[in-house]
């Protein structure tokens, strides 16, 4: 029997044990890189505003994702439920991506804009409030939390490290668009705008003293889903 | 001879010492510029660990040189002290993973549990608990079976006294820092890959070393051929490193702060991940544990493998398939079609290896089947055989796009998987220390067989009471999500199918303490074997020919 060359040789085992476990990543993972219709062309996408990647990071914090997926199937139930199929291009500047894999609470990818922010002050405060039969901790503390953004320059500088396309000017407007984007009277507002367009300016917590995380929190998951306009995608146009 | 010992131990004692005096002084390079307070904390660790090791060097080398025919004599044995100590604190991190699963478990059904703080809630604890069950438990019982193992199968003491007690504390460093940044909110949100790039370098660092050991020690054979249990090892410690440096690749923000934000992004990064989640399965979670079957089961039944052939089958054809099963995590999400279907493909054919593997154990027992009756490890040992095979036919199953369809998102996922590592990789695992204990300590048997007896019970009852209430709120939930009512409007709102699941997770919960309780009475029995307690007890091992005696005389 051949296979005792094998047997007896303890580095050539390693060898075509390496060769063997590579070939199927190597086949499935790598072309998602190079073909291009692996994302859709879409128009809306950018990347997320400082005050949103901060929300974002409060969201990976806490292990919302370990009940939340942020990924609709085109299976009609999930379309009716939560909106339009969600697109490859929705989460191309999500580093990490958070899909998910269990749904112990509703999906959240198209979840900007279907409540609104005092609805989420009080749900993140007590869910059980509104919702009497839910399962969700609570997460009182986020009001109460300052968020801490002094170095939030260095995160967009970190995402362009990997790819996000983030400009000069962002990275140094960084500190100050976080201010504005909690303070719809600021000078920095439009300026904040003409950077990442479609970004939602006011105070989202309404405690207008304080920079909350809650803030930061409610900001991405009102505009999660919001960025990409569906009257204007073309599915037939991105067959893949 | 005595000498010589000492001297080449003194070179690695240096040269070990040396790299944790560097450690130190990183570690509080890390502490004192830290931008974060869990990174701080964690230099913490890493110093105090650091300063731990030079200490237990300086204590070692100067016991040696103290007794140096005590310490040649025990330089010529096994290494069975690295065993022993692995026996030890695989069994506390299985009783303590278990006892946050039970807490999850109970937040789901009470969710006041969770008392709204950020250290205990849910979204915290659950990758405390998945990660204390796959890497503190699991990664614990692996290393020490393979360390045991590969001794005894190669005739060789394992290579490398320093090296693996390197291992064998680096890796639970890992498990403390990764553990208590769970709590304190540091993770990158990969599913079983949480913890952040500087916990995965260590962890790199202790994994090139287990595998060096590992290699180092099959070179030392003193048998012609390497024992198959050993390739499942090997594969195990290869592979995982490849997925473990794949799918870390990340960019700190700082290199004294915890966060970093992962190479790839949305489909790539998503593809990425569950070819590593589902190859920590594969890897971490079936082909480490086959090596426990393919040498426990024979072990202790007395018989040899039952095929040398299917053992070769087995092996390749498991390996070469399981890595490309990753998408069937991604049916009907933005990943490209070509890669669901060359997912689902792969992930129905791995049925046959699984089941190749799943009777090769099995019929090991050929001729022996009695000590199922006589021999409670041996039960455990072959019921989790019937697990991995009974797993992975619903697997394949779930990885069939439209059954998937149903079951994704959905609880019977997790009772899918908990089928498998309550099942196959916990009674596996109970079964090898409890062949271990009475080895390693040198007592004559368990303190008590119906001890096991029990323990096999109570968490047999356990996880059947686990897994059917997850599929029936599983299929439950997957069902109304897509009811529709006769007007064609959607029958149930989001929070009317999680009101519907109350009563299953409190049966979930249930059966989550039963096995706690049974692990518990586990650690019982072994810590009072090792006590070297005997109970006075009839056996069933005892009693069996006795009562066949009987019906004889009756019929």
């Amino acid at each position: 029997m051949k296979h005792a060359i094998i047997e007896k040789n303890p580095l050539l085992l390693t060898v075509l044990t390496l060769i063997v476990v590579s070939i199927g990543g190597i086949v499935e993972i790598s072309p998602l890189f190079y073909l291009e219709s692996t994302i859709e062309k879409v128009e809306g996408m950018r990347p997320y505003s400082p005050l949103e990647l901060a929300g974002r990071k409060i969201y990976i914090r806490e292990g919302c994702y370990t009940c939340h997926s942020q990924m609709i199937r085109p299976l009609r139930d999930e379309v009716e439920r939560y909106g339009p199929y969600s697109l490859a291009a929705e989460s191309m500047y999500d580093h990490p991506f958070q899909w998910g894999s269990k749904r112990t609470g509703p999906d959240l990818a198209r979840v900007g804009g279907r409540y609104s922010d005092d609805w989420h002050v009080a749900h993140m405060n007590n869910p059980r409030a509104l919702v009497p039969e839910s399962i969700m901790p609570g997460y009182p503390f986020l009001a109460e939390t300052a968020l801490n953004f002094t170095h939030m320059d260095d995160d967009l500088r970190a995402n362009r490290a990997v790819g996000v396309p983030y400009s000069d000017e962002m990275i140094e407007a960084a500190l100050q668009d976080v201010r504005a984007q909690t303070d719809p009277d600021s000078d920095g507002a439009e300026a904040l705008l003409a950077r990442y367009p479609k970004a939602q300016v006011r105070d989202f917590d309404g405690d207008p003293n304080i920079v909350s995380e809650l803030d930061a929190m409610i900001a991405y998951l009102q505009m999660l889903g919001t960025l990409v306009d569906f009257e204007l995608y073309k599915p037939e146009e991105n067959l893949r | 001879m005595t000498d010589r010992a000492i001297g080449d131990t003194a070179g690695a004692t240096y040269a070990l010492g040396a790299a944790l005096s560097f450690g130190a002084i990183v570690s509080l390079f890390l502490m004192a510029r830290a931008v974060d307070p869990a990174m701080a904390f964690h230099g913490f660790l890493f110093f105090a660990f650091a300063v731990g090791g030079v200490f237990l060097l300086i204590r070692r080398h100067f016991n040696a040189t103290a007794n140096p025919e005590r310490f040649a004599k025990e330089a010529a044995g096994y290494n069975d002290g690295i065993v022993r100590a692995g026996v030890i604190v695989s069994t506390f991190w299985g009783v303590v993973g278990f006892l946050v699963g039970l807490v999850i478990a109970l937040q789901l059904a009470f969710p006041v549990l969770n008392f709204d703080l950020p250290w205990t809630n849910f979204g915290r604890l659950r990758p405390l608990h998945t990660s204390a069950v796959i890497f503190a438990f699991g990664g614990n019982i692996l290393i020490t079976t393979s360390f045991y193992v590969v001794q005894r199968t190669c005739r060789a003491r394992l290579a490398g006294d320093l090296a693996s007690w390197f291992v064998f504390w680096g890796y639970n460093l890992f498990i403390v820092i990764a553990a208590t940044g769970y709590v304190l909110g540091v993770t990158q949100s990969r599913e079983y890959a949480e913890p952040e790039w500087y916990a995965d370098l260590w962890l790199t660092l202790v994994w090139v070393v287990y595998l060096l050991v590992f290699l180092a020690t099959l070179y030392k054979r003193r048998e012609p051929h390497v024992y198959v249990a050993n390739w499942f090892y090997l594969a195990f410690i290869v592979t995982v490193a490849m997925l473990h440096i794949v799918n870390n690749l990340a960019v700190p923000v700082s290199w004294t702060g915890v966060k970093s934000y992962s190479l790839f992004s949305g489909v790539q990064d998503a593809l990425t991940q569950w070819w590593y989640g589902h190859n920590a399965v594969g890897f971490f979670l079936t082909a480490g544990f086959l090596g426990i079957m393919y040498y426990f089961v024979p072990k202790r039944a007395e018989r040899p493998v039952y095929s040398y052939r299917l053992s070769i089958v087995h092996f390749w054809t498991l390996i070469f398939l399981y890595i490309w099963v990753g998408p069937h995590h991604l049916y009907y999400t933005a990943l490209p079609d070509w890669a669901q279907t060359l997912g689902m493909t792969f992930s129905v054919m791995l049925w046959m290896p699984s089941w190749g593997g799943m009777i090769n154990g099995l019929m090991t027992l050929s001729g022996a089947w009695d000590k199922l009756r006589t021999d409670p490890v041996m039960r455990m040992l072959v019921v989790s055989v019937a697990f991995y095979g009974m797993s992975t036919f619903e697997g394949p199953v779930m990885a069939i796009k439209a059954v998937n369809s149903l079951s994704h998102y959905t609880d019977w996922t997790i009772g899918h998987v908990h089928s498998g590592v309550l099942g196959w990789v916990g009674f596996v695992s109970f079964g090898a220390l409890y062949c271990l204990t009475p080895i390693l300590w040198k007592r004559e048997r368990l303190y008590s067989l119906n001890l096991v007896g029990v323990h096999f019970w109570v968490a047999t009852i356990g996880i059947l009471l686990y897994i059917t209430a997850m599929w029936v709120s599983g299929i439950l939930q997957g069902l109304m999500w897509r009811a529709y009512d006769s007007l064609g409007f959607l029958e149930y709102s989001f929070v009317e199918t999680v009101e519907a699941m109350h009563p299953f997770y409190v049966i979930r919960a249930l059966g989550g303490g039963l096995y706690v309780l049974g692990a518990l009475i586990m650690a019982y029995n072994l810590w009072r074997t090792i006590r070297g307690d005997v109970r006075a007890e009839t056996s069933e091992h005892e009693r069996a020919p006795a009562a066949l005696a009987q019906e004889g005389a009756r019929a």
